[in-house]
This record gives C-alpha cells, structure tokens and sequence, in this order.
C-alpha cells in the first residue's frame, strides 16, 4: 500500500492554514480573531441567524456555503473534528442576532455534542436556538432510523434552502419549517473508489483494493453496503440513483435539482460520464432536472468517488432556491 | 491525595496521554475516522501547559474541573466533548473536596458516567469510553474505604477489563457504529483513553513511591 501523500507545510496547521486561504478568497465574510471562524460581514442582526460548520477537510464545506441567501456564520473544527462549544458560541454570540439562531449541520456524534453544549451555553445567554441536523445520506441507514443517517454533500440544498427562507421569511418558524422540508426533500448516496488520510497520520484511514469500490462509503471513510468489485460508472450510477428515487418517491412529472459531487480526487471526467448516467435515468424516469451542479461541493481529503444529491423541488422550495445567493462556493 | 498532589498527577497524566497519540491513532483507524488520537493530543498538550508551576486551585475538585474546562475548548470532535463533560460533570460532584481520595475518585468517576451516558445517549455494551468509565466507577466505589494510592490500581484493573470487552461488541454509536459487525474484534479506542487516564494515575502514584 503506498503512503499518502500531499504538499503541505506543517501538518498539524492544515485547518488554520487552510482557513486563512478561505478568508482571502471571501472577502464577504470577516474572521473571528484566533479562531477558524468568520461570520458575514452584511449580516442583519434582526433575521433569524443560520449557522453551519463541522470539520475541515470537505472544502469548500461549510465555510464555501456563507454569504448572502445561504449561511451567516461557520466555525472550524479540526480535520474531521467538530470544533468545540466555546468556538461555536462565540461565532453565534459574534453576530448578536435578536432572531434566534438556527443550527444547521451534518448528523455525526461530535457535531451533535458540540452543538447542543454550544445550544445550551447560548439558551443561558438567552439566545434561543433550533437545531437541523443533515441527514441526507440514504445508504447509511434504513428510513426507520432517520436519526441514524450521515450528513453529506446534500447539506448545500439545506444551506441554501434555509438560507433564502432566513433573507424571506421574518418569522422564526417558519424558517426552521422551511429548512426543515428542504431537508425531507433532499437524498445523497456516494461511491467511493480510494481512501483519504487525515494530514497527520501517515497511513491511510482505510483500505480499498484496486479492483473495489465502496458504495454507501461515507465522507470520513464509514462504511456503505460493503466492498464490491469494480464495475461500469453507469452500473454504479444507476444503483445509486435508484435508492434516491425510491428514498424521494421520484415519479413521473416531479423536478429535481441534482448535485453530482467530487469526493476529492476523481477526475471531471468521472464525474460527467457519472452525471451523464445520473441524468438518463432521471429522463427515463420522466422527472426532469431544474438545475444541475458537478464538481467539488463537499469533499473527503483525497478520497477518490462522487456522490449524487437530489433536491426534489415543490413550488416553495423552487422559489427559495432560485433567490440569489454569493458565497465562495455558490452564486446564483 | 491533596491538592497540590493531585496537580502534580494530573500533569503526568496530560504528558503521557499526549505520548500516547499514535498508538490511539493506529486503533482509531480500525474502527473510528482516525482522529482521536489527534484530539486527545490536542487536548491534553493544552491540558498539560495549563498545569504549569504557576497554576494553582483551591481544591481537588476545581483541579479536575479546570481540566474539564479546557479539554471541552481545545479538543473538538466527540471526545472533547466527552472527557470534557467527564471531567466538568465529575469535579462538580466532589467540589470543595481538599483530598482526592479513593471515594472522591469514585463519586467524580459516577457523577461523569451519568453526565457523559446523557450527553451521548450511549450505555454500557454500545462500544464507547463508557464501557471502561462503568467498571472503574464501580470499582472505586466498592473499594472506597482504601487509601487512594492502594485502590487506584484495582479501579485500572477494572477499566482495562472493560476496554478487553468491547473488542466483542458490535458499535452502536458514533463514526465507528456504521462498521457494524466489522467493528468486532477491535477494541474501542475511547475506552483506550479511558483506561489510560486511570492507567498513569497509576504509574504516577507508583512512581512516587519508588522514590
């Protein structure tokens, strides 16, 4: 097995390092001093505040997703680390919202953790908040464990749903409702075909021969229906449109946003022979694609896949997401 | 145990928890997304510079409940989050306490068992920290009419039995609970920490009496 391998300068930096090149390429956004996090420097203090973060190493995930119609304020943990409660409050404190906040970030035990210590501290400050936790991945567990399934790249059509709800809708609730659908709405599945490694470990976090893949694999190398081997990009395709359509109840007539996402290191052309298949079988669904997104949205260091993300639109939705948004990552 | 004791333990306790990063490291990949080790070492290296010479406290308990404090804002991640609250949630049990004594140890170890099982909604037998956390806990409560310095190695025996265990437990909770029955076999690198933190009390303890 060969060793990882990147051009880095102090491995254990790579999440502040990484984060100053962020803010230098957002000038929307104005970082927390000695922190890794920022807020938007526009925010109106009397909308309801969405608040986003988790780990470093899914770039341009979370940070790439705040700005205008999309999230106020992130905070960055370390790589695949939830950054801690004191960090998060002070991201939320630093924007003094009068509308309360709305927490929306993936569904893994430290974030979850994290959060809700953050959530506490804040309620003590007299910040009330609510909490979405994405859970958009339809392989990690069955619909009867919602509460179970991982966060992935499907966070960006949540982000950008609750988002345009908070620039829209002056009401606390009916922001969270808003993103609360968004979120109902959106199904991923990946594939993965390579490992990462976290920057300073010096061997990878997981294996996969070089005949296999891994579909289902989640973005820190969790497992997904176990180890198959390789075989045609639109048989893999296929499989996983076929669990979002069944996870979204796709029939004829609806409308999709669909998001095919690099996991890290594939290569364009993977991913549009991947999109090409992704959207033949919606065609052949009859379900038609309102929008559609390739490239990288929410990676895993160097891992080696894609993911494919549908955002199964309705009149209110299709609104929210056609409102403008600006942000390093997204602009529409 | 006093204060300043506890201080001085608690400091080879953060130096050797930080030595301990790659072997955590190497445990966390089998089953875990490979950062625990890092976290651990995040936290503790922060713990460790806190309890330089100029640190001070008024009692035992406001020493663990400082390491709390610091472990929850430097380290991240789900164990920052855990032996944050371990230690936060332990040390308001046994506040004021002048002696860290075996029945000081145990009611800390309970109070945190009981905060940390509702802050991450694990039990026993789920694969966590917890399975190593419970044994000790109950250990030094059995063995609280002792002196610190005799039942801390019996509370370790206890605790290292518990992380034995969770090499047959299938994960239930956290990065490690998708692996399913491919978690078997390893053991659950939180509870690794676990034992360890209990472990160099121990050699520290040990340690002292040798000189």
């Amino acid at each position: 097995m060969s060793k990882p391998k990147k051009l880095l300068n102090d491995p254990g930096e790579v999440a502040r390092e990484q984060f100053e090149g962020f803010m230098l390429a957002a000038p929307h956004l104005e970082a927390l001093p000695g922190m890794t996090a920022a807020i938007r420097k526009d925010f109106r203090p009397d909308k309801v505040a969405v608040v986003t973060g988790g780990g470093a190493g899914h770039e341009p995930m979370y940070g790439g997703y705040v700005g205008e119609g999309l999230a106020d304020a992130v905070s960055v943990g370390d790589v695949f680390a939830a950054p801690s409660p004191d960090v998060i409050v002070e991201t939320c404190s630093a924007l003094s919202p009068q509308n309360g906040v709305l927490f929306v970030y993936g569904n893994y035990a430290g974030d979850n953790m994290n959060y809700d210590i953050a959530a506490e501290l804040l309620e003590d400050e007299g910040i009330p908040s609510h909490t979405i936790r994405i859970n958009d991945d339809v392989i990690s567990a069955p619909p009867s464990l919602l509460e179970e399934r991982r966060g992935i790249a499907g966070a960006l059509y949540v982000l950008k749903a609750a988002g345009a709800a908070a620039e829209t809708y002056s009401e606390f609730d009916e922001v969270v409702a808003a993103a609360e659908k968004a979120l109902k709405h959106t199904a991923s599945a990946g594939v993965a075909i390579a490992p990462c490694a976290i920057p300073r470990n010096d061997s990878f976090n997981f294996e996969i021969a070089a005949d296999e893949i891994e579909i289902g694999m989640g973005l820190h190398g969790e497992p997904g229906v176990g180890k198959s081997k390789i075989s045609s990009s639109d048989q893999v395709v296929d499989q996983i449109m076929e669990a979002l359509a069944e996870d979204l109840s796709l029939k004829a007539g609806d409308e999709v946003c669909m998001l095919v996402n690099n996991l890290g290191a594939s290569t364009q052309m993977e991913l549009l022979i991947a999109n090409r298949a992704a959207n033949l079988y919606l065609q052949q669904l009859g379900v038609s694609v309102y929008d559609n997104l390739v490239g990288n949205y929410c990676t895993s260091l160097e891992m080696s896949g894609f993911s494919i993300s549908l955002f199964k639109l309705d009149e209110q939705l299709k609104a929210l997401y056609d409102q403008p948004c600006q942000s390093f990552a997204l602009r529409r | 145990m006093n204060t300043q004791e506890t201080i001085e333990m608690m400091r080879s306790v953060a130096h050797a928890m930080v030595q301990s990063e790659p072997m955590l490291t190497k445990f966390d990949q089998a089953i875990g997304d490979g950062d625990h080790g890092l976290g651990i070492e995040r936290g503790f290296s922060n713990v460790e510079a806190m309890l330089d010479e100029s640190f001070s406290a008024a009692d035992v308990g406001q020493v663990l409940q400082k390491i709390g404090t610091k472990l929850l804002s430097t380290m991240g991640g789900a164990s920052g989050a855990i032996f944050g609250t371990l230690f936060r949630a332990g040390a308001k049990s046994i506040a004021g306490a002048p002696q860290l004594t075996t029945e000081a140890l145990a009611q800390f170890l309970t109070a945190g068992l009981t905060a940390v099982c509702q802050r991450g909604g694990a039990s026993e037998g789920d694969k966590t920290m917890i399975d190593a956390l419970a044994p000790a806990a109950r250990k030094a409560a059995e063995l609280a009419e002792l002196e610190f310095e005799q039942a801390i190695a019996q509370v370790v025996e206890a605790a290292e039995q518990g992380v034995e265990q969770t090499k047959e437990m299938v994960a239930t909770t956290g990065k490690a609970k998708t692996l399913g029955e491919r978690s078997l076999g390893h053991p659950d690198p939180g509870a690794i920490s676990m034992s360890l933190i209990l472990k160099f009390m121990a050699e520290h303890v040990d340690a002292k009496v040798a000189v």
